[in-house]
């Protein structure tokens, strides 16, 4: 019989009580910040898809601590609801059935889709508004709504699809990670309201031996792709998730393979700022050079006796 | 003498010096509009380019203003601009003088007229200016519809969104640039203000500039 050993999540540790301050900015939109003299321990949630029971406990505990309320809904004959984040809802559990090739079982996934608080982050990338995202040293990265201009380029720069514009005030919101709860010392939300510890937070190495320990159990149990989702291509990320089949992360509702900022958005975010500024400066400055050294283009007083010879001849 | 580009309201005033009337000031109007309207939106725009000229959002009162109001000038610039091409094209079609003119872009840059051919209402490099705005204002209004996210975002994927920022902000780079080009050569051939101010040149002006026009205004006569 396999082992069916409660594995607790770890205590939440002294370690990661915080004041989060301007102090503590490693990144931060559309500015430079010289890195903070002491930097935090990195955190983490890790969410462990093999032991969701798509209660949305945490959805509601979401709702409640940041004080949003979402209509009410229809069925559309699907445990999705809503379908997709919203500006409201930060967080939403993605159900898949899945029927596994190699032993014709029925799998029901389910997935809290939400933000994954990505190392480098595409949507901090992408922002023009000065500190409207930010990213601490303990990695989570924080949307600031009073800068929030609600151009909707931090949706073209996120890998996950994760920032909502509201169309009531026009600014971006997503998950927080509960940074005004992490601010104190205290877990998210979502993780405090999860029945079976599916959602447990802590430093990023504490979290990493704790999914260490559930994969083994994964394994043992016939999971032979069971693995940790940490996405080198976002320099990893302070949202993780246990896979039973890591190998496979599209299968629970489109979780990309390999994420990484788009190349578009390098590309326009990187070359095309320097080169676009450069060429403006230089035909600006090319435009002044020949002014002086060829002075202006004057009409002489032939060309105006030519135009009168011109018209006069037809008198 | 065919007369392919002389619009309406061109018309030579003998005398001295000879005044050439040279835009109406309904083509003035729509000039000035398209104008102020390029510039707002090259410094709305260029502020959400760059940090360095986010400060510019202190003109449009604050980022969400800058934000809001970027797209709708660029629907005024759209439909003034179109007002210009239907008043313009025909005098900026290609003719076998401009690519003379072209080749000897050695003297245009000099400033040796006698050396160039003689051109119509508009020269190749005029014409050039001409045809780049048009295509680049077409490709504007299509990438900048792809991202005014307030309105139109679920018309169009991410990805297509990655893709039209990208496009509208080379876009607006080379639009700049070819409105630097526009109005230097507007302040270094000088007198040639005076026809989006006043609509007129001298004939001066038109003898040495636009010369097979004025011919042809005169002797249209
Ligand atoms: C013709 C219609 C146009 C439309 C509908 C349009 C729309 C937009 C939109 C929706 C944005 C995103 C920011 C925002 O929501 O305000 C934007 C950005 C921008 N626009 Fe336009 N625009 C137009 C024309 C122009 C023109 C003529 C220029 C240049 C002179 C220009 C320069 C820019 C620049 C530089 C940006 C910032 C791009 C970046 O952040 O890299 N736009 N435009
Ligand atoms: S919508 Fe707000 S947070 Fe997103 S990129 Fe624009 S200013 Fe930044
Ligand atoms: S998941 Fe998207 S919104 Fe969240 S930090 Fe990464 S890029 Fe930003
Ligand atoms: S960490 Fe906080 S903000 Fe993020 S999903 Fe959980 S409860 Fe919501």
């Amino acid at each position: 019989m396999a082992n069916f050993e409660f594995v607790l999540p770890p205590a939440p540790t002294k370690d990661i009580k915080v004041g989060l301050g301007d102090g503590d900015l490693v990144k931060r939109s559309a500015s430079t910040v010289s890195p903070p003299a002491k930097a935090l321990t990195p955190v983490a949630k890790l969410i462990d898809v093999s032991k969701c029971i798509g209660c949305k406990a945490c959805e509601v505990a979401c709702l409640e601590w940041n004080d949003k309320r979402t209509p009410v809904g229809v069925n559309v004959g699907s445990y999705d609801f809503p379908p997709d984040l919203t500006p409201d809802m930060f967080t939403v559990m993605k159900f898949t059935e899945w029927v596994n090739p190699e032993t014709k079982n029925l799998e029901w996934l389910i997935r809290k889709d939400g933000c994954m608080h990505c190392e480098d982050p595409g949507c901090l990338k992408a922002c023009p508004a000065p500190g409207a995202i930010v990213q601490y040293s303990n990695g989570i990265v924080d949307f600031d709504h009073d800068k929030c201009i609600g151009c909707g380029y931090c949706v073209k720069g996120c890998p996950f699809n994760i920032p909502r514009i509201s169309e009531v005030d026009h600014k971006a919101y997503k998950c927080t990670l509960c940074s005004d709860r992490v601010a104190v010392g205290q877990g998210p939300a979502c993780a405090h309201a999860c029945p079976t510890h599916a959602i447990v937070f802590g430093t990023k190495d504490e979290m990493k031996k704790h999914a260490d320990d559930r994969i083994k159990d994964l394994k043992s149990r016939g999971f032979a792709n069971a693995g940790l989702y940490d996405p080198p291509g976002v320099g990893g990320t302070h949202v993780m998730y246990v896979l039973h089949h890591a190998d496979q992360p599209q299968i629970y509702a489109n979780l990309p393979k390999d994420p990484r900022i788009s190349p578009i958005v390098e590309l326009w975010k990187g070359m095309t700022k320097y080169a676009g500024l450069a060429a403006m400066g230089a035909f600006a400055v090319i435009g002044l050079v020949h002014h002086v050294v060829t002075g202006a283009n004057r009409v002489s007083p032939e060309d105006e006796a030519n135009a009168e010879k011109l018209t006069g001849d037809r008198r | 003498m065919t007369t392919y580009d002389v619009e309406s309201g061109d018309q030579v005033h003998p005398g001295q010096p000879v005044t050439v009337d040279r835009y109406t000031a309904g083509a003035r109007l729509n000039h000035w509009i398209t104008a102020i309207s390029l510039v707002l939106l090259a410094l709305s725009g260029l502020a959400l380019f760059t940090p360095s000229l986010y400060f510019l959002t202190g003109l449009f009162g604050g980022g969400q203003w800058t934000r809001t109001i970027h797209p709708w000038i660029g629907v005024v610039l759209f439909v003034s601009f179109f007002g210009l091409f239907v008043r313009f094209w025909r005098a900026n079609l290609w003719k076998a003088e401009d690519g003379t003119w072209m080749a000897r872009l050695r003297d245009v840059i000099g400033g040796h007229e006698e050396n160039l051919p003689e051109v119509g209402k508009y020269n190749a490099g005029q014409k050039v200016v001409f045809w780049a705005m048009s295509i680049l204002i077409l490709v504007l209004i299509v990438s900048g519809f792809a991202i005014w996210d307030q309105y139109f975002a679920q018309y169009t994927t991410i990805d297509q969104k990655r893709w039209a920022v990208l496009i509208h902000a080379m876009a607006a780079v080379t639009i700049i640039c070819v409105w630097i080009v526009h109005v230097y050569a507007a302040i270094w051939v000088r007198g040639t203000i005076g026809a989006m101010t006043k609509g007129q040149v001298t004939g001066g002006w038109a003898w040495r500039h636009h010369r097979k026009w004025l011919r042809e205004l005169v002797s249209k006569k």
